[in-house]
């Protein structure tokens, strides 16, 4: 062996644009170490890219000098940062107890009927993904969820054929 | 005199009250209050002195909590105030009402909290998904800049205090405070050892207080209009008023500030209606998914701490989720059993392999696989996940609906097993 490889991901790190970059610095005005800025980083690429990628989550921890392993702890660990690609909208689908009281299992059998997924699934335009999410306080008006920041109430199945319509024409 | 002191200025039909409009309506006199000569020492007297309670979950007295901050010149210069607005328990949704209905208040009761302390940072931390809160908030903060209430030597008292937003991206653990604080770190969100507590070394090692929204919204009303108002709001032991919420089959859910000390039966029949036609009342969570289950013949037992800890259960976060008698009792504990499972930090062993034990075995129950031998693993998780045996709060909270649930709903247990099937189901 004349030449040893060392394995490396720092060159897959992808560079952050300008307005990334502004957002993530007026950030660390807010905080005394650049550390405590990794979420909210995350969120910023997030807006920006949809979602997170393995070349976003490198190109942060160079920008912030955060261990990429700490960061994708941190990453990994939060139910709203996607570390793989997702649809348009995201929905965030509550099925907690006040929910499925009210009956939310049957609201979530008529979306995977209308748009043929399930949880942790994007639909083949890209339009949708399906995500549950824990308890969205709003239970005196169950069933709810959210398609990207909206929130839906007292769904009922025709509810959910005119916001799926009015999500695909936007 | 005012009834309704957390929720005067709130009426969801329209946006919230701008500053000009919340000012008319007595609206930040806390504050020229405190400009006009209250020491911090005289504002931590008088909320120790109004029997105020933490309205989170935990119902410790928040005067208490704001004393063991350290004080004086020896004491660390940076002190941070946070405020718990990360509300994800299952069936609560009162935090939600206050910051989308009255932003200002929570922002006056900020001010309050943070000079009491002396803290010159205060970071709320909001739950992600709470975006209309966020706008709120955002929009209210902008305008108590422009009038002076937030910044340097606000109303010339010498006090600094800036108010910071910091959007959370949705895990339940992050409630827990010292789970918040990694959180607010940038870290991991498990929760820390205690000692020390966080109002000795909190946020980046120094003295931090950490209170819940609506305990925040209580302190404007109580500087304003005084302690012996305070007292007399009550209709029981606990002082003030306080948000109480229903869900489930009622005919009116919803929720409503009154006077701590009101029998249960006033919350449930009359301002949630009752059950709704043709269904009759089962059991209820008094207070969010982590508390233990009450029974009809509990309806009158008073909306007091220590009243609804005589019956083996907790007010908490005063939000009911009432189950019905044709809705599986099985089924809701499942359900919240899933929620507390996918939920743990992952840090202790106890939650993170017992609380995905204990679901599966709720499946498998579904799916008419229970067994009496699974019955008896439930029971013994009820003890193995019990107060004492994990490192924090979240596992004995998912105890307190699955001991209850096992005690009360046996029978519908039982059924589980003998008929291989759930019989709610068609």
């Amino acid at each position: 062996m004349s030449q040893q490889v060392i394995a490396s991901t720092a060159n897959k790190a992808r560079k952050l644009s300008a307005e990334e970059i502004a957002e993530i610095e007026h950030e660390m005005t807010l905080y005394p170490d650049k550390r405590a800025v990794g979420l909210e980083a995350l969120k910023i690429v997030q807006k920006h890219q949809g979602w997170v990628s393995d070349e976003s989550l490198l190109g942060i921890s160079k920008y912030l000098d955060i261990p990429a392993a700490d960061l994708e702890g941190v990453a990994t660990f939060f139910n709203l940062v996607y570390r793989q690609q997702v649809g348009k909208n995201v929905i965030l689908f509550c099925d907690s107890v006040s929910c499925w009281i009210m009956g939310c299992e049957g609201i979530k059998g008529h979306i995977k009927e209308q748009l043929a997924i399930d949880y942790g699934e994007t639909t083949e335009d890209g339009d949708f993904t399906l995500i549950p999410v824990p308890c969205l306080g709003d239970c005196d008006r169950a069933p709810v969820m959210m398609v990207g920041p909206d929130l839906h109430r007292n769904l009922t199945p025709e509810k959910i054929d005119s916001i799926i319509k009015d999500y695909k024409s936007k | 005199m005012v009834t309704n002191p957390l929720t005067k200025n709130i009426d969801m039909s329209r946006p919230p009250l701008d500053i000009a409009a919340y000012e008319a309506n007595d609206g930040y006199q806390s504050v020229h209050a405190i400009a006009k000569g209250l020491s911090p020492e005289d504002v931590l007297e008088l909320v120790k002195g109004s029997g105020l309670k933490g309205r989170g979950g935990a119902g410790f007295p928040t005067g208490l909590k704001w004393s063991f901050v350290p004080r004086g010149d020896n004491s660390p210069k940076q002190k941070y105030l946070v405020v718990n607005a990360d509300e994800m328990e299952p069936g609560t949704f009162k935090d939600r009402l206050l910051m989308e209905g009255d932003p200002h208040l929570m922002l006056e009761g900020m001010i309050i909290a943070a000079y009491t302390i002396q803290a010159s940072k205060a970071y709320i931390f909001l739950r992600g998904e709470y975006t209309v809160s966020e706008q709120a908030l955002r929009r209210a903060i902008k305008e108590a800049y422009e009038k002076g209430y937030l910044g340097k030597d606000i109303l010339g008292t010498g006090f600094d205090l800036d108010i910071i937003m910091h959007t959370s991206a949705g895990r339940y653990i992050c409630g827990e405070e010292t789970a918040l604080l990694n959180a607010l770190e940038g870290k991991r969100a498990n929760p820390r050892a205690k000692p020390p507590f966080p109002q000795v070394s909190g946020l980046w090692g120094k003295p931090t207080i950490v209170n819940n929204v609506e305990t925040i919204c209580n302190l404007p009303g109580i500087l304003t209009y005084g302690v012996d108002w305070y007292h007399g709001l009550t209709k029981g032991n606990d002082h003030g008023t306080k948000l109480f919420g229903v869900s489930g089959k009622v005919k009116t859910p919803g929720c409503w500030e009154l006077p701590l000390g009101l029998p249960i039966r006033e919350l449930l029949e009359g301002y949630a209606g009752g059950m709704q036609d043709g269904l009759e009342l089962r059991g209820f969570l008094p207070g969010g998914g982590s508390t233990d289950f009450m029974l009809p013949e509990h309806l009158d037992v008073t909306l007091d701490y220590d009243e609804i800890a005589k019956v083996g259960s907790r007010l908490a976060t005063g939000t009911m989720i009432v189950l019905d008698d044709k809705t599986c009792p099985v089924g809701m504990v499942g359900n919240l059993m899933k929620f507390f499972a996918h939920e743990s930090c992952g840090f202790c062993t106890p939650c993170r392999d017992g609380l995905p034990w204990v679901d599966q075995i709720f499946r498998d129950f579904e799916n008419g696989e229970g067994s009496e031998k699974d019955l008896q693993i439930l029971h013994d998780h009820v003890t193995y996940l019990g107060p004492g045996r994990t490192f924090c709060a979240l596992a004995p909270g998912a105890t307190a609906p699955l001991g209850s649930g096992l005690k009360y709903f046996k029978e519908d247990f039982e059924k589980h097993i003998t008929q291989k099937r759930c019989s709610y189901k068609h």
